[in-house]
């Protein structure tokens, strides 16, 4: 619970701050991001940075614990062939999404970059075909596919039709964390650069 | 610490994943041989011997120089040396890691004592040393195709294979190109690119050397992508003739040399007329397979790819020239006969699977025939001057249709099993990926006997509307594969194209994936998906020989003589291609439409397998 607590007040922190003017704290030997735009990162790496990495993009908040997104994004999966590649969720031509593994990161920030930016292995990128609201359905319904409540709506080979809102909480998790059954996390014996 | 966030993600154990397979479809839903079987003649074994003709299939210099062994495409050799008394005696004599663990459909190529061998992406070509004990790496060349290609190739990112030829070894890269590499040195003599990875074009198919020309076919009809097969110079890789095989007939390369046997296939512009306005120009007929170069008639033969999208219900009409066999002039790519496997295609049964150039005895004389097995679940045998169907008999479950009227030569569709949007039609026989796919048979002129790796496997399909967007799949249909009757999913049938009959048949829990190599000591070869490379007797398909490799196979083995004039066998481990894609790929098996919904049929296979790339080569210890 005292990292839950860490996070939350990390949040109240950083987001508004984000969203105007570059984060307080440069990393060393590398300049602050360009004022105004997100950094998202697609590296659980940060050099000189031991701990998780917040969310900076407040666009996201409007996507989560809102039902209306996922239903419409799981339409725009279809509509914009999305499903041609990662099938219902379960992967083809492009990677499953369903399995609650991610390469470039599962918080919808993470994805939203990914359907912005596209990805080198052969994920398109979709920033001059889908309006940026869309975007961010569709990364909400994308990251609602590995929710336990979506999955517990499975029927047979049929993921669920009935996706469950995106809880604000899952994006406490950096994007890729550690198997959840790890003991001895390192965080708790040793103590990084503070 | 376990954060709260974390715990959710918990739930999602792997042992959770597996989906069970279901269970076969009963027997009573498929239609017999003797129902949907037919022929124009009754069967005359009396006129005469099946074989290839010299022409065609050379005497075997104990090298295997294509992936079909000769333009017969038999894939027969003459070593004697392993029978089926000693075959037990079978063991691996070194191996070789490909060093990609995706699907690897490749023959190895044998030339002057060097084995060639090109990788699935990103398509790496390694030619090791025969001459020296453990076969030393002599060069590798990497090509670099683009990552993207990745993306957009519909079924693992797999390649069928190179050819040597005249110094070369010549092979296709994922991202579209044709290179040429020095055997010698390994660098490159020419690169062509022809394929066009922003339009979902790819290239996995083995180039066809003859005559001083290469040819190639492009993949994408998962993609919208118009198929094409193009004609390349061999010393310069230089683009000599392209035919599209959908649009006008000035594109398709049909003239006044065109004379297809049947009415269905005459008149002008069918490429166009046969289609929705333009929906030509995104309706597949790729040329991903088997293309054959006949010596004697001097005639080139290909199949063309299934139409596109799959939702036949979008694209009314015949959809030419898709899911069919050209006859063309290999010189100036002018098409000669055609005949269409399955016109208006509804079940993605692509036309591309080999086409093996037999004289074979048939109403009493023998002809030149032309013997397919096609996704759609027959084996056709055609006059291959004039593109006339002799006989067509099912090999595999069928459904979809009531056999082939061999008087307008028309695949007789069966309306129960025709595909709809509104309604999920239930066991369709054979599946999308057919009675079987692109993994080639091979023939013994001993035994007179075909050996079909193939499938037994069904399907569920749902068609949906689906928009045409540039370089994304253009599908349109949700499917969910099953095994057919007998629950098996995979067949290794030895078929008599005389009598028109299996003359014995060896069941599979897998799909067969791989293709097979027939020997002159009465042997046949092939690999399994869950990884037993096997050796059966060609004669009664009597389980001889087995050898556990690192992975599932779905390569081409191949037979040699080496340096010490002993025979071996070669062969590629690594399990992918669509069938395999639940491992290869990242697919969770919940999803049972994953890869087009071959995942639903094999959401076992990852309890069997896993991923890998290795070479094998096999001898009897001396
Ligand atoms: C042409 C095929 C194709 C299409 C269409 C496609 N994708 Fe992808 N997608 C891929 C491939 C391939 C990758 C893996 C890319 C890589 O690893 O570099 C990928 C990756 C992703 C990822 C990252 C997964 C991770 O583990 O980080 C997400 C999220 C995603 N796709 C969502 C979508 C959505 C949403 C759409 C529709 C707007 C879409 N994709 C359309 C092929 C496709």
């Amino acid at each position: 619970m005292c990292s839950r607590f860490r996070i939350e007040a990390g949040l109240l922190l950083l987001l508004p701050l984000a969203a105007c003017q570059p984060p307080q704290t440069p990393m060393p030997g590398v300049g602050p991001p360009v004022a105004g735009a997100p950094l998202v990162r697609t590296s659980a790496l940060v050099p000189g940075v031991d701990r998780e990495i917040l969310p900076r993009d407040p666009r996201a908040l409007a996507y989560y614990d809102n039902p209306q997104a996922v239903v419409d994004g799981k339409r725009l999966f279809q509509q914009f062939n999305c499903s041609g590649c990662h099938s219902n969720g379960g992967g083809g031509m492009g990677p499953d999404l369903m399995d609650g593994t991610w390469i470039y990161g599962s918080r919808l920030e993470q994805i939203h970059q990914t359907l912005v930016e596209g990805r080198p292995n052969g994920m398109p990128s979709w920033a001059d075909k889908i309006p940026d609201p869309q975007l961010w359905e569709l990364a909400a319904y994308v990251r609602s596919m590995s929710l336990p409540r979506t999955l517990a709506a499975q029927n047979g080979p049929t993921p669920s039709q009935t996706p469950a809102p995106v809880p604000r909480a899952v994006d406490q998790d950096p994007g890729w964390s550690p198997s959840p059954d790890t003991s001895n996390d390192y965080g708790t014996t040793i103590v990084g650069p503070q | 610490m376990i954060r709260p966030t974390v715990a959710l993600l918990l739930l999602l154990c792997p042992a959770l994943h597996a989906q069970t397979v279901p269970p076969g479809v009963p027997a009573g839903e498929v239609f017999t041989p003797e129902q949907i079987g037919h022929a124009l003649a009754a069967p005359t074994p009396q006129a005469g011997r099946t074989a290839p003709s010299a022409v065609n299939a050379p005497a075997d210099d104990g090298q295997w120089t294509m992936p079909s062994k000769n333009y017969a495409s038999t894939r027969f050799s003459t070593q004697t040396e392993l029978t089926p008394e000693n075959v037990k005696g079978l063991v691996p004599l070194f191996s070789f890691s490909l060093g990609v663990n995706k699907g690897q459909e490749a023959a190895p190529i044998i030339a002057d004592n060097t084995l060639y061998v090109v990788t699935a992406y990103p398509n790496y070509v390694y030619a090791l040393d025969l001459t020296k004990p453990g076969a030393p790496l002599k060069w590798r060349f990497a090509p670099n195709p683009l990552p993207a290609s990745q993306g957009v190739a519909c079924c693992d990112v797999v390649n069928r294979g190179g050819t040597v030829s005249n110094g070369k070894y010549i092979f296709n890269t994922l991202d579209g190109q044709t290179i040429a590499l020095d055997v010698k040195s390994g660098r490159p003599l020419w690169r062509t690119r022809l394929g066009n990875i922003h339009v979902g074009e790819t290239l996995t198919m083995a180039p066809l050397v003859a005559k001083g020309r290469v040819y190639i076919g492009n993949s994408g009809g998962e993609l919208g992508v118009r198929g094409w097969i193009a004609a390349l110079d061999e010393q310069s890789g230089k683009l000599l003739w392209r035919a599209w095989n959908t649009g006008p007939d000035a594109d398709v390369l049909i003239g006044p040399a065109f004379h297809p046997f049947y009415a269905m296939d005459r008149g002008k512009d069918l490429g166009v007329s046969s289609w929705p306005p333009d929906a030509w120009k995104i309706g597949g007929g790729n040329v991903w397979g088997w293309i054959t170069y006949d010596a004697e008639l001097d005639t080139l033969y290909h199949g063309t790819g299934n139409p596109g999208p799959w939702n036949a219900q979008q694209r009314p009409g015949d959809n030419k020239w898709t899911a069919g066999i050209f006859a063309r002039d290999p010189a100036t790519g002018a098409a000669r006969w055609f005949y269409q496997f399955s016109p208006h295609d509804q079940h993605d049964y692509d036309g591309i699977n080999e086409q093996l150039l037999l004289d074979l005895p048939f109403g009493g004389s023998m002809r030149k025939v032309l013997i397919h097995l096609d996704r759609n679940g027959y084996v056709y045998v055609i006059d291959r001057k004039t593109g006339q169907v002799l006989s067509a008999d099912p090999y595999g479950p069928v459904n979809s249709s009531r056999g082939v009227d061999l008087q307008s030569g028309r695949l007789e569709v069966n309306p129960d099993k025709e595909t709809k949007m509104d309604q999920e039609v239930k066991d369709i026989c054979p599946t999308a990926s057919g009675s079987k796919d692109w993994n080639p048979s091979s023939f013994s002129p001993q035994t007179g006997l075909l050996y079909i790796p193939h499938e037994n496997i069904c399907m569920d399909w749902l068609n949906l509307q689906v928009s045409y967007i540039e370089g994304t799949p253009y599908v349109g249909a949700n499917v969910h594969m099953k095994p057919g009757p007998g629950g098996h999913r995979g067949e290794l049938t030895a078929w008599d194209p005389v009598n028109r009959r299996k003359a014995w048949v060896v069941d599979e829990n897998f799909p067969i994936w791989s293709g097979t190599v027939a020997t002159a000591g009465g042997l046949v070869f092939y690999g399994t998906m869950d990884g037993w490379f096997k050796a059966v007797d060609a004669r009664t398909g009597q389980a001889l020989w087995r050898y556990k490799v690192d992975s599932g196979v779905i390569s081409q083995p191949v037979s040699y003589r080496g340096v010490d004039g002993h025979q071996y066998i070669a062969m590629l481990s690594g399990v992918g291609g669509w069938s395999g894609a639940v491992v290869s790929g990242p697919v969770d098996t919940r999803d049972g439409s994953a890869a087009l919904g071959f995942v639903n049929v094999m959401a076992d296979l990852p309890k069997y397998t896993t991923p890998g790339g290795t070479l094998y080569v096999f001898a009897l210890p001396h």
